[in-house]
């Protein structure tokens, strides 16, 4: 598998700890991304994001050093299954950093969280089938749980006093998801639910009958390329200026630089944005700016904080991994500094934190980014986590 | 109001139609002249879209950029001919399907390495953004229309080289029986690679009229090859009316079911809940769905061109 | 079948036995050793995976190979066969003994019912009207929201075999893998071998002949494309077993490519050939992901040059390689 050994520790470093680190083996972190087809922009910045944190923490985690493994799923669950079995059994990772997308974590749960050493860490899909009943002990989320982030844009449109808004998504399972977290907020009236085949193209079908409906705004959910396509066809049609577009996971760092000028202006959801202001954050998008070229998504900060979260345990557990509950219990401090500010996890191991409704804005160097614009929920859980049966 | 929607919806149809059409022609004719079956044709698509997206940025005219993607698309379609599909025309269908997946991938991958996997685009040019009023509130884009306009002028075209000129005599003559062609002393090499060279470039031109409108990125054209192929088959392959008319009728037919399966369904009786959850997935079915009657009722398409 | 008197063409004499028979000798002695040389989990499982494969490929070679039929939806059979064991599952219907006859008549009754409309077309149009029904499963299961959809849908355990769980063991499960590739490759070779398969060859060969003979094409075409149905249904349940969990994923067009590319690279109408082919090409993918993420820029170039230069696949390599 591809081994990309982060023995950047440096030459001399290493010299003088040699005796010392000879006699450890490294920490092996497995990450698993989507980095092939066209969803691969937001697994690079994934894999990115956590070989950043990796660097700034000199190659090193509680003394140890630290080797990334990094494997593409394909966004094929059988290929990711294979994948990751290989990273448990023969390189026997201690933590696999999951997936962008619910099916593949679907498809890797089970053997992960089950097998004898390696926790698993979604650093962004965050179905609800492990928010609840289905929480498990070695299962962490450092992103959100899914729904949570379309809530958002339902509790703005209510807050907003919204009367009419329309609601359109690919027809596959998060759609259906994203559409029921937008309700359950919302009080108005659903003028229209459309749902498109997943990879949908052209708009020009959809984009009339929201022209038509007389809405007070839209809101969608379409990831990826079908983003870039809705959010610049929805400007050639003169749609931007009369039906306000709010959306989740449509308009980021990761389409904004095909998007350009057509977002500028359009609302989505979410729990950090580049500029939001604390000096982690900063260093962050300042060294991942040189490093890779782009301006850092969601999907890098939340994989950022995943190693970091996992350099806090090493740490507290003074590099001793072989204890799994010590290790767990350190996990479930949360005692890192989020990109984020406030984070910290609640009983079923996912997030605690705050919602905020972001911007696409240009900044003056003519790169584009979301910019916070204003706080929607505080400290929110999500709403499955009372029915988890974890106690801590 | 739901008979303006309509005629949105038609118009655009025929957008979707004519771009399947630029596809389609290429395909039908490789297919149809040399018995050759390119699953590449998506990724020469693909290609010409990347191609827009690179000439245009570089020298920052949009006509000037699609013009360079143009010839760049017909000099790759060339080189492919002379490196890989020359030695495949005597193959059996199989191996050239093998051989042209295997293009498929490379050239996937390919532009993720030239280009990265982040979506490019491909800014509309200042005469042709901006849109018309169709009616009472109701705008639609100047350049869908453009893109309308541009197919059916090659579509005009490619009807009257077919159907005039010599070159176009020895295609359909290619099209229905090529060992003849060939025996009456025709460069059938020559033929070959000159059909194969315009339909890459058509697919390039496809791709860098979508480009603007569409997100350019790795796989784009992979979708696309399929309704290609479904377009070809219901109209007949190696023919270009019948690739026209399939392309229209698969562009209208997904587009309208798109956009009123629910509402027809609701109308048969449906709970809304239901028909949400049932039209989709029969509005993506449904180009499938006239693709199996069309062969149940004429099992070589609309227009077959053999005899 | 209607019985007929006039017997089928033969066909050009066999060679001698063992020159037809040591490269599947060869090939299953192999995949009975792995467990005993490399016992580590995902090697099993890396195998295991690619033998699932090798069923699904060889169920396609009995149509394509002997009856020039390119099923272009051949992964909708998969898929079926693997929705229909996790559907069960998910219903507290978990024993083998009832979940996997279930699948194998679920495909073929869908191949049935496909099989009979397409069968009427030929050539590239049946290739499409294969896709045309391939895509149709995918889109239905992507919308089957109560079983997931697009997530797919999980099971708890692999299915129990008369109550017992024998197959959670995966050194059990790689065997019982192993035992049903090898069954389904003696089934098919006895068929191809039988009167049925040399009809259905003298089709491919010389519809017109057969037709003279006596002999309804359609009809044996039809029982081979529902044989071919039944035993990719049966990878599939094994598929959903081995991964514990199904999504539409396992039944895109390009799966149904990757199926047609195992078979033509591994030697098409041979049924050995197929096994290497789906094995062969399992295993390259798995290990050149391992050298480069851009693996497919040299994997690509690999197949377009099998294409050109290897006609008749590995297998003919192989022989042509033993002095045949």
């Amino acid at each position: 598998m591809k081994r990309i050994l982060l023995s950047l520790a440096l030459g001399a470093a290493t010299l003088a700890g040699v005796a010392q680190a000879q006699a450890q083996e490294p920490i092996r972190i497995g990450v698993i991304q989507t980095l092939s087809g066209p969803a691969a922009v937001l697994g690079q910045q994934a894999r990115d994001g956590l070989q950043l944190a990796v660097r700034q923490l000199g190659g090193k985690m509680g003394g140890r050093d630290v080797q990334v493994i990094v494997v593409d799923d394909e966004l094929k669950p059988d290929v990711a299954l294979q994948r990751v079995q290989a990273m448990i059994d023969r390189d026997r990772v201690d933590f696999v950093v999951g997936p962008i997308f619910s099916n593949i974590l679907q498809a890797i749960h089970a053997p992960v969280v089950n097998s004898p050493r390696a926790f698993l860490i979604s650093a962004n899909a965050g179905p609800s089938s492990y928010a609840g009943r289905g929480c498990h002990e070695n299962f962490f989320v450092t992103s959100y749980q899914n729904d949570q982030v379309h809530e958002v844009l339902g509790a703005y449109a209510q807050r907003r006093g919204m009367q009419k808004v329309f609601l359109l998504t690919p027809n596959y399972q998060a759609g259906r998801d994203a559409m029921a977290g937008f309700k359950r907020h919302f009080r108005g009236q659903i003028v229209d639910e459309v749902y498109t085949p997943l990879g949908h193209l052209d708009f020009s079908a959809e984009l009339a009958r929201i022209g038509a409906s007389g809405a007070d705004a839209l809101f969608t959910f379409m990831p990826g390329g079908m983003g870039v396509n809705l959010v610049r066809q929805y400007g050639q049609a003169g749609l931007t200026q009369r039906v306000p577009f709010l959306s989740a996971f449509t308009v980021d760092e990761s389409t904004l630089p095909a998007q350009q000028d057509a977002a500028l202006g359009m609302l989505a959801g979410m729990t950090w944005a580049p500029n939001m202001d604390n000096p982690q954050n900063k260093k962050f998008v300042a060294d991942y700016e040189a490093a890779f070229g782009s301006v850092p998504g969601s999907y890098a900060m939340q994989a950022y904080d995943a190693a970091m979260l996992i350099n806090s345990a090493v740490v507290a557990t003074g590099g001793n991994l072989t204890d799994r509950a010590a290790v767990r219990t350190a996990l479930r401090k949360a005692d890192f500094t989020s990109l984020r500010g406030r984070f910290r996890f609640a009983n079923n191991h996912y997030p605690i934190q705050d919602f905020y409704t972001v911007r696409a804005a240009k900044r003056p160097d003519g790169k584009f980014q979301t910019e916070i614009v204003e706080r929607i929920f505080e400290n929110y859980t999500d709403v499955y986590a009372a029915q988890c049966p974890m106690r801590w | 109001m739901s008979s303006t929607l309509l005629i949105i919806q038609t118009l655009n149809g025929l957008q979707l139609g004519v771009l399947l059409f630029l596809i389609a022609a290429g395909l039908t004719l490789v297919f149809g002249v040399m018995d050759f079956i390119n699953l590449a044709h998506g990724v020469q698509y693909m290609l010409g879209a990347y191609l827009a997206a690179m000439f245009v940025a570089w020298t920052g005219n949009f006509f000037i950029g699609i013009a360079l993607a143009l010839i760049s698309a017909l000099a790759f379609g060339l080189l492919l001919e002379v490196v890989v599909m020359r030695h495949l025309y005597d193959r059996d269908h199989l191996e050239q399907v093998l051989a042209t997946f295997g293009l498929i991938l490379f050239l996937n991958e390919g532009v993720k390495i030239v280009w990265g996997a982040a979506p490019l685009q491909v800014p509309i040019p200042d005469s042709l953004s901006g849109t018309i009023r169709i009616a009472d509130g109701v705008l639609y884009p100047v350049w869908r229309l453009a893109i309308i306009g541009s197919g059916l002028a090659v579509a005009l075209g490619l009807y009257l080289i077919v159907a005039k000129t010599r070159v176009g005599m020895l295609i359909r003559a290619g099209a229905s029986n090529a060992p003849m062609v060939s025996a009456l002393g025709v460069d059938i090499r020559r033929l070959f690679m000159i059909v194969f060279g315009f339909g890459a470039m058509l697919a390039g031109f496809a791709g860098s009229m979508a480009a603007p409108v569409f997100s350019v990125e790795p796989g784009m054209g992979d979708n696309l090859l399929i309704l290609a192929f479904v377009v070809i088959v219901i109209g007949g392959i190696g023919s270009i009316r019948g690739a026209f008319v399939g392309a229209l009728l698969v562009g209208l037919v997904d587009t309208l079911l798109r956009s009123f399966s629910v509402d027809l369904l609701r109308l048969s009786g449906l709970s809304p809940s239901d028909a949400r959850t049932i039209g989709p997935a029969i509005a993506s079915m449904s180009i499938y769905i006239l693709m199996a009657a069309v062969l149940f009722f004429r099992p070589t398409g609309l227009f077959p061109a053999k005899g | 079948m209607a019985e007929n008197p006039v017997t089928p063409p033969a066909l050009p004499a066999s060679p001698p036995l063992w020159r037809r028979l040591w490269l599947p000798v060869l090939v299953f002695a192999l995949l009975a050793l792995v467990p005993f040389v490399w016992g580590e989990r995902f090697i099993l499982g890396l195998v295991t995976r690619a033998m699932i494969m090798a069923i699904a490929a060889l169920s396609l070679d009995l149509i394509l190979g002997y009856g020039a039929l390119v099923s272009f939806g051949h992964a909708a059979f998969l898929g079926l066969g693997a929705y229909a064991v996790a559907i069960l599952f998910s219903h507290d219907i978990v024993d083998a003994a009832i979940a996997f006859p279930v699948a194998i008549l679920i495909g073929a009754g869908f191949a049935f019912v496909t099989g009979a409309i397409s069968l009427k077309t030929r050539g590239v149009y049946f290739i499409m009207i294969t896709l045309a029904f391939g895509q149709m499963a995918f889109f239905t299961a992507t919308s089957l929201s109560a079983y997931g959809g697009d997530d797919g849908l999980r099971m708890f355990h692999r299915s129990e075999v008369f109550g017992t769980r024998i197959l959670a063991n995966d050194t059990t499960f790689y065997f019982v893998v192993l035992g049903t590739l090898a069954g389904c490759f003696v089934l098919l070779k006895t068929i191809v071998g039988s009167r049925f398969g040399r009809v259905l060859r003298g089709a491919k060969e010389n519809e017109r002949r057969m037709r003279a003979l006596g002999f309804d094409p359609f009809r044996y075409r039809l029982a081979a494309y529902v044989i071919a149905g039944s035993i990719c249904a049966l990878a599939g349940a094994l598929f959903a077993n081995l991964g514990m969990f199904v999504a539409p994923a396992y039944m895109t067009w390009q799966r149904s490519g990757e199926f047609i590319a195992m078979v033509v690279l591994g030697g098409m109408g041979t049924l050995i050939g197929p096994i290497i082919g789906a094995i062969g090409v399992t295993l390259i993918e798995e290990w050149l992901a391992a050298v480069t993420q851009h693996w497919k820029v040299i994997f690509g170039p690999m197949v377009v040059l099998v294409a050109i230069f290897a006609r008749g696949g590995i297998v003919k390599l192989l022989e042509r390689g033993t002095g045949r």
